[in-house]
């Protein structure tokens, strides 16, 4: 029953649109639901990152905090988003904390549990990666327009 | 104006000054007699014995008694204008330059995607849509800047999103503390605004980075590069195509423009040093 | 019949010329000898005129050198053109008094003396139409170039000879003036016979208080032997009708980087061309803040001011601003006023020190097009 309504959830979520069905029933053996509430933290920075999230409701902070200045927001990330990259690679650790500026519920993947998973079924981990791939891509793409300060006067 | 020389300044007088940012002023000036323009036009504005300076219009044109003009003080000319005070001359040349497609799109959907100080050249596009809301599909603006603080008209953007019938949404590069909003640069907004892009006229206005990459987001988010609008920005001395400072490539920003077509210019945006 | 009419005039009738000219109450400008250097200026009579001499001219090279004639007009174009006095390079536009109940603009005043041009060439009648299309022909109308343009009186001459550097043939613009004066003067015998021919009915009446006799067919052979003469020995040469097309098309061409390497961004050829017209504007003040004026002046594209918007200039680099002043008067000058900017005198090649040549600028993209 669980399992099903989260196949169903998951399927609709952008981030797994027109996913194989086998791919989604493989995958859905590593998500959970969760919830946060406004100004609660999903994750810190250091911490393992052991899972990603697809987004279903709310708004995220992702953040990094100086001394002096503060918690610095660099990304806002909402409805139909994923967060957290930095589980793809070693050494599986958080380079920044995220934040629930609203109450958030989002699917979260257990990152040990689709590891494994795609190291098994190769054809599961190319769909994978081409699913992370624009993410990525387009994150970077943005974020060299905030670290250009367009709009700074540059006088 | 005078018909007999474009190059002579009217003298207008300042009624009031607000500051809307770090570095960013709004005059209020009494108009010149019988002065009119239409949205996206500028004026050539004369801080006497320092210079003068292309400003855009920033208020509503309905509002004939009314010249509203927001200035961000980056050089010698700018800075001296958002220095002027209530009583204090101010030369006006204008209204000059090709303005915002207000009537070509009287029928469709209108986004207007602003950067920086971006947003003063759309706002009398943003009051004309409102005050004629019929003739116009969605209205979507999407507003990128710097930092929370640096955020223009802020009550003004915050009273229209209160509205049912505009989508407000403002994002910035970075923010520090208490900003519970969008944080990211605009093109990301540009997903989550409402309009159907076979239908829209794009209104797009800020750093020309900015513009150039949001024009290929609206493209590629299916607007037709005809039907999106850029404000350009050039050197002028004259703004009436004397000067050849304003120049790029064949068209004179300061008469065939500032605004343009994407499709007019696209090629010109890609160039480097051109 | 006012225009058309042909006639011979000696050097007698030329210096009577000058008198009819004053006596209704023109300036009278034109060639003259100064600094080693054929200027335009005022000019009292024929005794001014640079008789004898000639001009030896080529990329970067100017040298007047004595002829073994005493011919009136044997030479071509030297630094000055006609633009020096219908857009001055220095002109206060207004001024304005700021008193405690107010501010108030007014207008300079402009001049009312007419000006007679002396010697006009065919290449400078062009760049005069030129400048006419960019100041009086569009939207918006330059004021202090029509109060100095209406009513000139111009007296062209037509080449016998043409400069090291001149390339009018190939541009369509001479030597032969055709059109837009008021006479035109061919020297038929060295310092003693002029053809001169009628172009307007301002120019037959002063023709007719000059002494003439009528021009013979063997006159108008002379005359059209001398410019042929000119015609076929021009110092430069270029392909004229695809320049507009072949330029915009090689915008990132390697050959900017070479000219760039050569180019000082002087702007000497923007001072010296006829038709380039680019200014900037200074404002004055005095101390107490009570006068102000704003001031035209001259600017050439090559300078940084020159694209200058807040955080940098757009043209920065020296290859960047020698691409937007041969673009501007080969290509798109043509976009914006319907003709070239470029009317083959040559100036550019002959006053820029380095001895950059736009024909072979144009003539090294199109032959590297062929490959």
């Amino acid at each position: 029953m669980e399992i099903e309504g989260l196949e169903r959830i998951i399927s609709e979520h952008p981030f797994f649109a027109k996913m194989e069905k086998s791919f989604l029933d493989i995958v859905v053996g590593c998500a959970k639901n969760v919830r946060f509430e406004a100004g609660q933290y999903l994750f810190h920075e250091g911490e393992g990152a052991d899972q990603f999230y697809l987004v279903r409701h709310g708004r995220l902070a992702l953040q990094i905090t100086s001394p002096g200045r503060g918690a610095l927001t660099f990304q806002t990330l909402g409805e139909g988003e994923i967060v957290g990259i930095s589980w793809l690679i070693p050494p599986y650790r958080w380079a920044y904390d995220a934040k629930a500026l609203e109450l958030t519920r989002a699917i979260a993947m257990d990152a040990a549990c689709l590891r494994g998973k795609c190291e098994a079924d190769h054809d599961l981990g190319y769909d994978m990666m081409k699913r992370f791939m624009p993410v990525l891509i387009q994150r970077l793409q943005a974020m060299r327009m905030q670290i250009l300060d367009v709009y700074g006067t540059h006088a | 104006m005078s018909a007999a020389d474009p190059m002579l300044p009217r003298v207008a007088r300042v009624r009031r000054r607000r500051r809307d940012g770090p570095d960013v002023w709004t005059l209020d000036v009494d108009p010149p007699e019988g002065f009119t323009y239409t949205p996206g036009q500028f004026n050539m504005l004369t801080a006497f014995g320092v210079g003068e300076a292309p400003i855009s219009m920033s208020g509503d044109c309905a509002k004939t008694g009314r010249l509203i003009h927001t200035i961000r003080a980056v050089g010698a000319v700018s800075s001296a204008l958002t220095r002027l005070g209530p009583g204090d001359a101010v030369g006006v040349r204008g209204p000059f330059g090709v303005g915002w497609p207000m009537e070509v799109a009287a029928g469709h959907d209108v986004v207007v995607v602003a950067g920086g100080l971006g947003l003063a050249p759309v706002r009398p596009a943003l009051y004309r849509l409102l005050t004629e809301r019929s003739r116009y599909g969605k209205v979507a603006l999407l507003y990128g800047t710097r930092r929370p603080e640096e955020i223009l008209f802020r009550a003004e953007l915050e009273e229209w999103r209160r509205r049912l019938d505009i989508q407000i949404e403002v994002t910035v590069d970075h923010a520090i503390g208490d900003w519970y909003g969008n944080v990211g640069v605009a093109t990301t907004l540009i997903p989550r605004a409402r309009f159907d892009p076979v239908n829209t006229i794009a209104i797009v206005c800020g750093p020309e980075i900015m513009m150039r990459f949001a024009s290929v987001a609206l493209r590629d988010a299916g607007v037709a590069p005809g039907s999106i609008y850029l404000s350009m920005e050039r050197s002028m001395k004259c703004a009436i195509g004397f000067c050849g400072h304003c120049q790029f490539g064949p068209v004179f920003v300061c008469k065939d423009g500032p605004v343009f077509p994407y499709e007019k210019i696209s090629r010109l945006l890609s160039m480097r040093e051109i | 019949m006012d225009a058309g009419q042909k006639a011979v005039i000696t050097a007698e009738g030329l210096a009577t010329l000058f008198g009819v000219l004053k006596g209704r109450g023109y300036r009278v400008v034109g060639p003259t000898v100064r600094d080693q250097v054929i200027v335009y200026d005022d000019i009292d009579g024929l005794a001014d005129l640079p008789a004898g001499w000639k001009d030896e001219q080529d990329g970067g090279h100017y040298r007047l050198t004595r002829r073994d004639d005493q011919a009136l007009f044997g030479y071509v174009v030297g630094p000055h053109s006609w633009k020096k006095f219908l857009f001055p390079p220095v002109l206060r536009m207004w001024h304005a008094e700021h008193k405690p109940d107010g501010t108030q603009v007014a207008s300079e005043p402009e001049p009312t003396q007419r000006f007679a041009f002396i010697g006009v060439r065919a290449c400078e009648l062009h760049a005069i139409q030129i400048q006419d299309r960019v100041f009086l022909g569009g939207s918006y109308v330059d004021p202090h170039y029509r109060a100095r343009r209406e009513g000139t009186f111009l007296v062209a001459v037509n080449c016998g000879e043409a400069g090291g550097t001149c390339f009018c043939t190939s541009m369509g613009t001479g030597p032969k003036a055709d059109k837009g004066f008021d006479l035109a003067l061919t020297e038929l015998k060295a310092g003693s016979e002029l053809l001169i021919e009628t172009g307007t009915a301002d120019g037959a009446a002063v023709l007719s208080e000059l002494p003439h006799r009528a021009a013979t067919a063997e006159d108008e052979a002379v005359a059209e032997a001398a410019v042929a003469h000119a015609a076929a020995n021009m110092g430069r040469a270029m392909h004229a009708a695809d320049v507009r097309d072949l330029l915009l098309r090689n915008l990132e061409h390697a050959r900017w980087d070479d000219v760039a390497e050569r180019c000082l961004s002087c702007g000497n050829c923007t001072m010296v061309c006829p038709t380039c017209f680019c200014t900037s504007v200074e404002e004055s003040s005095d101390l107490a803040g009570v006068e102000s004026a704003r001031t035209r002046r001259w600017d050439s594209c090559f300078t940084m001011d020159h694209s200058y918007i807040h955080g940098g200039s757009v043209r920065q680099s020296g290859r960047s601003r020698y691409r937007q002043w041969m673009t501007h008067k080969l290509a798109t000058w043509v976009d914006q006023f319907g003709s070239s900017g470029c009317v083959g005198c040559g100036r550019c090649i002959t006053w820029c020190p380095v001895g950059i040549d736009i024909t072979e600028e144009v003539r090294a993209i199109r032959a590297s097009e062929r490959h």
